[in-house]
């Protein structure tokens, strides 16, 4: 059965320079077309009978640079398929400075129970230089806005490993993240990704990303400073207090199946991994006349399924269960992965305890290199 | 068409030379096209180049004949025209000039803008030495860059030959072609040579084929060759029985006989191209010819380098794709060699570079065998203190230096086309590699040849590629070995985590040695991933460090971003890195990538 949704809204006022997700500059009557597609894409898959869901996720792109009017409409388009008032996470991407209490009481209306915030860094400055819209003030008025309507589920994004940027500098963004008190902390080190405006600059020699010993420094002490704080690091760049953990993202983790609606989407249904188109004329157009704008389908093979089980898994604290795994995929994680295992026990980036294997708070540091062990040459299906 | 059948008077063997790019193979497509070799829709560009590589390098490297048909509408005489494909590469020198015996004329390509380069004027030489009639063509003539009053005038200055010799042509266009086609039947003599006499064919190209052995390219220069017939190499002294003859019009038809003036080919059952050598002369074993023809010569490799698998479980492979290689190659060597860093390998002797990195792509594309190459090398002459005189082609094994009296390194004339304005900046690159400055000759206003002796392991290194960066490509180049020349040589080692990587030493003069030692070091740093300890990188003589750097330990490989849930990106990460592994060699405790063992060629900082 799948249980959880992610809806995808690829409109945002200005595009951040390192952003390579599918995303357009907002436009009113574009944005009309999307949600008539992304209803019908959303109608063709579920209908309209409120199907539950447990988990849904509208991210962007930014969904908050749709208008009360659209907002609305997209709002109705997921209650009408899904049982919202059953959701346990219903969470909304938002940016500050494009939301205000009507919008924000639009949202509660309609089932919304959790706000994902794009702060991204405590300093104007470097918000220009990375070409964010909004301004250090708009944090902390949205923020007073959500605890004026109780909404108290409520995390924000960070991002480190800027360009130029001193450990210094980072701390104080973290600083001030932590004083928040809230109770979830997303924290992505800076990628530089083709097709974006760092990248153009980055190849030419313009942009200088902080050194390999720089970022492991900072990535050091956002672990230490949000565990002191009582968020626990229950995922590689995700930290939450206990209870707060997102139950949506803890499903792409688990190795579950999930929805994915709107332009550029992933999905994985049984059997399944399916991408959506990304050009918004043509995902509109493929939505309109069939409801199912899929650019291609992977089968996901046992070997995929298994490695993506561990290589997902392993990203969490808890680590990967040797007994689900037994009983999903009918072998014991011992004997398959043994070589890898004891190599990385012995270095010390693993360990056993219980019914768990999982990477130390040591390997996840280099936890592309851990991962990595754990592709499979071959197996006898 | 049978070639008995043609008027000896009416056959003309000829050949073309010209500089890469001149348009050599677009001209010979012509010349197929216009003599009706091939109808349009066998025509694949350039039908001469058969290899891929050299498809995609725009060289060719294996000789190929075909025979055409020519009706002159001017005499309305008919001919039988032998067009002998060349390979277009100072490597391969010797065999231009055994396909260049095996005509009577040349045409000479000149490209209209760029005008008589280097290598066009070397293979000049070789056709003067052979005293072929030249028809001079100038190509390209309708591009804009072209000037063919000027280069009309280089021909005229370089051979004495009048304006109304020089064709102006353009193969792509098709203009000029039949002027082509008539010089041919006009200016170049018919072969001379009596079909009475002992058989005398000289071989100027042999290639190995897996169902009939090798197939021999040859120029029937006096007598008779046909099937059954036994013949003898002259200087292998080999004899066989032969199967087949023919020609290629351009596919391979056989043929009762080959007589004189025939270019074509024969097959013997002849297992192996060492015995059936380029420029031998085959003849009849039971009526032989008393004198084989002139200028045969074996050839010896120059340059050598290591070869090793990736993967040591290859070795097997290895050996079979150099086993099969040299079937077709008789310039190919190899001998089994063990590196205490990369395993068991080959020691590889090759004509040149060109060559050998033809070798090597062949090996990784044909045998899908994954290569670490070291360093090219020469060999040295050592002489050492007890008077005993060892060569040495690998530096892992270059005796100790306190044994050692002197070694002599192999030195080559080389010959730098160049304009004018560029004089000065190639004698510095000359001089830097340690070059003797030996003549210049101004070829007319603008144009100079400069010729230096420089120790060939310097050409080996990165020579040619900063002549042609230095000289925004103008510079044509050409050489020739001289012979052995002492030189103030040291082995230099590399340790990488101190330890010493035997694959990486080299060969250096005494005085660049510091500054080598440095910028391999350097370059080592940058190629070779972070592991996750830290590697010191040392250059050293003997026991002497003269370099050193440090590469970090790996601090972080984690990817936090999210990428929404989109796995097959995330997945495809981690595969791109274990692929990467995969070509990672593990020398000692440090993983090395395939190009590090290469580092040591591309010394770009001698520009800094």
């Amino acid at each position: 059965m799948i249980t959880s949704a992610y809806i995808h809204i690829p409109f945002c006022q200005q595009i951040c320079h390192y952003c390579d997700f599918t995303k357009f500059f907002y436009n009113e009557d574009l944005a009309n077309q999307y949600l008539e597609a992304l209803d019908k894409e959303i109608e063709t898959a579920v209908g309209k009978k409120q199907t539950y869901m447990r988990t849904i996720f509208v991210g962007g792109g930014t969904p908050t640079a749709l208008n009360y009017h659209q907002l609305e409409k997209l709002l109705q388009t997921i209650a009408s398929a899904f049982d919202v008032n059953n959701c346990e996470e219903y969470t909304f991407e938002a940016n500050p400075g494009e939301f205000d209490e009507q919008k924000l009481t639009l949202l509660k209306r309609y089932g919304v129970n959790r706000i994902s915030f794009g702060v991204q860094v405590f300093d104007d400055q470097m918000l220009k230089k990375i070409g964010r819209l909004h301004r250090v003030q708009d944090v902390y008025d949205n923020l007073r806005l959500f605890e004026k309507h109780q909404f108290d589920n409520v995390s924000i994004d960070l991002i480190y490993g800027l360009p130029d940027q001193t450990l210094e500098h980072f701390q104080h963004t973290l600083d001030e993240a932590i004083q928040l008190d809230l109770p979830h902390y997303s924290t992505y080190c800076l990628q530089i990704e083709p097709k974006t405006v760092f990248y153009q600059r980055y190849q030419k020699g313009k942009l200088h990303k902080p050194v390999e010993e720089l970022e492991a420094d900072m990535y050091d002490m956002l672990v230490h400073k949000m565990e002191g704080n009582g968020n626990v690091q229950y995922e590689i760049s995700n930290f939450a207090r206990p209870g707060f953990e997102s139950k949506h993202n803890l499903t792409y983790w688990n190795n579950e199946y999930y929805y994915g609606f709107g332009a550029g989407s992933h999905g994985y249904v049984p059997g399944y991994r399916t991408v959506n188109i990304r050009p918004l004329p043509r995902y509109i157009e493929q939505a309109k006349e069939t409801g199912m704008p899929i650019l291609h389908k992977e089968e996901v093979t046992l070997q995929a399924q298994i490695e993506e089980q561990m290589f997902l898994g392993l990203r969490k604290k808890e680590g990967v269960s040797k007994s689900q795994f037994f009983n999903r995929f009918g072998r014991p994680i011992e004997t398959l992965y043994e070589q890898p295992l004891t190599y990385l026990q012995e270095k010390g980036w693993m360990e056993e305890e219980g019914d768990y294997v999982r990477v130390t708070s040591n390997g996840r540091l280099f936890a592309n290199s851990v991962f990595q062990e754990f592709l499979l040459e071959s197996i006898e299906e | 068409m049978t070639s008995d059948m043609m008027k000896q008077e009416n056959v003309r063997n000829f050949s073309i030379i010209a500089h890469i790019d001149h348009g050599k193979s677009t001209l010979a497509d012509r010349i197929l096209e216009k003599t009706k070799a091939l109808t349009q829709r066998e025509m694949k560009e350039q039908f001469l180049d058969a290899m891929d590589l050299e498809r995609e390098r725009g060289i060719t490297i294996k000789l190929n004949a075909v025979q055409l048909r020519y009706e002159s509408p001017k005499s309305g005489e008919n001919y039988l025209f032998h067009l002998i494909d060349t390979p277009g590469h100072v490597d391969f020198t010797y065999e231009v000039s055994r396909s260049l015996a095996a005509c009577e004329g040349v045409i000479l390509v000149v490209d209209a803008a760029q005008g008589i380069e280097a290598q066009t004027l070397a293979n000049l030489y070789l056709a003067l030495d052979n005293d072929l009639e030249i028809i001079p063509v100038i190509n390209k003539v309708d591009l804009p860059a072209a000037d063919p009053e000027r280069v009309t005038k280089e021909l005229e200055d370089l051979l004495g030959v009048t304006k109304e010799e020089v064709i102006l042509a353009s193969a792509k266009a098709g203009i000029g072609i039949e002027d082509i086609l008539e010089a041919i039947a006009e200016r170049i003599p018919a072969p001379v040579g009596n079909k009475e006499e002992p058989l005398k064919a000289l071989i100027f190209d042999s290639l190995y084929d897996p169902y009939r052995g090798v197939v021999a390219s040859v120029s029937v220069k006096e007598g008779t060759v046909k099937v059954g017939d036994r013949i003898r190499m002259m200087q292998t002294e080999k004899e066989f029985e032969v199967n087949e003859v023919g020609v290629f019009n351009p596919k391979p038809t056989p043929l009762k006989q080959l007589t004189v003036g025939d270019v074509g080919y024969l097959t013997a059952s002849i297992k192996n191209v060492g015995d059936s050598r380029v420029g031998d002369t085959i003849t009849n074993a039971d009526t032989p010819a008393a004198e084989p023809l002139p200028g045969y010569k074996k050839l010896n490799p120059m340059v050598f380098c290591g070869l090793f698998p990736v993967d040591a479980s290859n070795y097997n492979d290895l050996r079979e794709a150099l086993e099969r290689l040299e079937l077709n190659d008789s310039s190919l060597q190899f001998e089994a060699e063990t590196s205490q860093a990369l395993g068991f390998g080959f020691r590889c002797g090759f004509l040149g570079l060109l060559h050998m990195e033809i070798i090597q792509e062949r090996i990784e594309r044909e045998f899908n065998i994954q290569l670490i190459t070291t360093a090219p090398s020469v060999i040295y002459e050592v002489e050492m203190t007890d008077g005993t005189e060892v060569r040495v082609d690998n530096p892992s094994l270059m005796p100790d230096a306190q044994s050692i009296k002197e070694v002599r390194e192999p030195f080559v004339s080389a010959k730098i086309m160049v304009p004018n304005d560029y004089v000065g900046t190639v004698m510095e690159l000359c001089q830097r590699k340690r070059g003797i400055f030996q003549d210049m000759e101004y070829m007319d206003d603008n144009r100079v040849n400069v010729i230096y002796e420089i120790p060939l392991s310097e050409i080996v290194y990165d020579f040619f590629d900063q002549l042609k960066s230095q000289t925004k490509g103008y510079a044509s180049f050409d050489y020739d070995l001289v012979g052995y020349q002492a030189s103030k040589l040291v082995k230099m080692d590399i340790l990488l985590n101190n330890d010493k990587i035997d694959a990486l030493s080299i060969i250096v003069h005494r005085d660049f040695a510091f500054e080598r030692g440095k910028a391999i070091a350097n370059k080592l740093k940058d190629l070779i991933p972070r592991q996750q300890f830290e590697v010191p990188v040392q250059a050293a003589i003997g026991n002497k460090i003269v370099a050193r750097t440090t590469i970090k330990a790996m601090r972080k490989n984690v990817l936090s971003k999210c990428y929404g849930g989109d796995i097959s990106r995330k997945r495809k990460l981690l595969e791109k890195q274990k692929e990467g592994k995969k070509r990672m060699k593990m020398v000692g405790s440090v993983e090395v990538p395939q190009e590090a063992f290469m580092a040591v060629l591309e010394m770009d900082t001698d520009n800094d």
